[in-house]
């Protein structure tokens, strides 16, 4: 952990060399979050609701969802890009120095400039906290932290599959950008708003809804079902899977040679 | 004119060899078009305000968006252009006898057209069979579909005329990085990428169809659904020719300033 840390400011230093750069971006990220919310608003201002549900309980959805998703893109940001270090032989260095590779990729990447996405995602809860008619009684706000906690355990865990299917193809697979960057561009909706289908499938396969959609009922009172509220942890129990994947792929491993 | 034309057909020749990564694309973008559609079913189901299209025509419009998303995709900058600014590579391209306005929009112009070719057949043909009201259907008429072609080629040339804008740039700021992001998320909403832009409130709406993103997919995709017809197609084509010859002009104007006092980085 202490390594970690020593990584995270000398990564952090490194990006503020670039001042200008850094806030150009922070504010890019901020405004690609923005035009959504914006879509969204556009959507709600003529439709009023969808599915039942009232803008500001889909905005609470959206900013944990968002939140949980820019928190695991700048954390876990190594295993996004981690095609680029297999490919350039990266990996070989990481397996010979006597430290974990999980923390190593860990800390190979950490984007700080997803602040931006995350200020969005506190702005919208500011303001969807107070007007969701939300009683924040303590056990409400338990639910929204569990949600948090899992959203970024489910979208962490997907960074790490897509980083170890790497082992096997040398290229990131395209089609995983469904789940990750989909998961936060569809997230921003309660899962059941796309049909019974869609909602098992990002139950049982990637679970998706089981820290959106559930404890999300739970949040607005839509059901009275505690266990709704801690389905997060299912979410912190999808890391074992994908860290297991990852093992299995390190076995797999053979270097590009480059 | 042949060497621009032998650009072309080295960047479109290279575009197509990427196969494999086309058909994980068709297979990302066949799931965002159809989860698209299922939200805004939700939407249908309980609205009973009135919708600015019919859930058919929308569901074209996704497809089409699906389908040719390569022609207007906002975030695709060549980067290979960015870093000869940068690194003062530029210094060869100047010595050659092209114009590197016209280089530059021509290889972009290919590397779209090449991979929307490959990407848009497997993605309409399974449209046209989706079950309804989920499918793709024919143009709203014989004049539409014409029009939707013409008018779809002119939005590739507002789109490419555009992001050449953001070429030119870096010349000025040297770090395109900023500048990319901004632009790519104001494209993208105000040329109803994220929803389309019948679906903006009205008043918002009568601005946004004179900016240039309205000419880039807008056009074209409303054309086709039958959601713009009669005089309104030849408005929507003429103020798309309008901003080509606009954003071209300025275009070479900032390109030309820009070269005046180029300063070659060394390396």
């Amino acid at each position: 952990m202490r390594l970690y840390l020593k990584y995270a400011s000398i990564i952090l230093r490194g990006q503020m060399q670039y001042k200008v750069s850094f806030v150009m971006s922070s504010i890019g990220q901020f405004l690609v979050a923005f035009t959504t919310f914006l879509a969204m608003y556009f959507m709600f201002n003529r439709f009023n609701s969808v599915n039942g549900f009232t803008f500001s309980e889909v905005l609470l959805c959206f900013a944990v969802t968002l939140a949980a998703f820019s928190l695991a893109e700048c954390f876990v940001r190594g295993f996004d890009t981690f095609s680029g270090i297999i490919s350039n032989g990266e990996f070989d260095r990481i397996m010979v120095r006597p430290r974990n590779e999980i923390l190593q990729v860990l800390a190979s990447r950490i984007e700080f400039t997803r602040i931006g996405r995350l200020l969005q995602a506190v702005l919208m809860l500011i303001y969807a906290v107070p007007t969701s008619q939300v009683v924040w009684s303590s056990d409400k706000i338990a639910t929204l932290v569990l949600m948090l906690i899992g959203g970024f355990c489910v979208f962490s865990g997907l960074f790490i599959i897509y980083a170890s299917i790497c082992f096997f193809t040398i290229e990131g697979l395209e089609f995983m950008n469904i789940f990750t960057d989909g998961g936060r561009e569809f997230g921003k909706y309660p899962i059941s708003i796309y049909g019974e289908g869609v909602l098992k499938f990002l139950t049982y396969v990637v679970p998706i809804a089981l820290f959106q959609y559930y404890p999300f009922l739970y949040l607005i009172g839509r059901t009275d079902n505690v266990v709704y509220m801690f389905l997060p942890l299912v979410g912190v129990i999808f890391l074992i899977p994908c860290l297991a994947f990852w093992e299995i792929g390190i076995r797999h491993y053979k270097s590009t040679g480059s | 004119m042949r060497k621009y034309l032998t650009f072309f057909k080295i960047r479109f020749a290279n575009g197509l060899q990427y196969r494999a990564a086309a058909w994980a694309g068709v297979a990302t973008q066949f799931a965002w078009g159809g989860m698209t559609l299922l939200m805004f079913w939700a939407f249908y189901q309980n609205g009973k305000n009135s919708f600015p299209m019919t859930f058919p025509e929308l569901s074209s419009y996704i497809w089409l968006q699906q389908a040719f998303l390569a022609l207007f995709m906002a975030w695709y900058f060549d980067n290979d252009i960015f870093s000869s600014v940068t690194s003062g590579n530029i210094a060869y391209e100047l010595c050659r006898p092209v114009d590197i306005y016209a280089m530059w929009f021509i290889k972009n112009l290919a590397v779209r057209i090449s991979r929307a070719v490959l990407r848009c057949m497997p993605i309409l043909i399974v449209a046209i069979f989706l079950p309804k009201p989920f499918n793709i259907s024919p143009p709203a008429s014989v004049i539409s579909g014409l029009f939707f072609l013409v008018s779809m080629a002119l939005g590739l040339l507002v789109m490419v005329a555009f992001s050449m804008l953001i070429y030119i740039s870096t010349f000025y700021t040297l770090s395109p990085l900023g500048i990319r992001i901004l632009a790519t998320s104001v494209i993208e909403f105000f040329a109803g990428g994220i929803i389309p832009i019948p679906f903006f409130p009205e008043k918002l709406q009568t601005v946004v169809q004179i900016l240039p993103f309205a000419s880039m997919q807008n056009t074209p995709f409303l054309i086709y659904n039958g959601y713009m017809g009669g005089s309104q197609i030849f408005w929507g084509i003429l103020i798309q020719a309008c901003w080509i010859l606009g954003l071209v002009v300025l275009g070479k104007i900032l390109m030309q300033m820009a070269l005046k006092k180029v300063v070659v980085q060394g390396g």
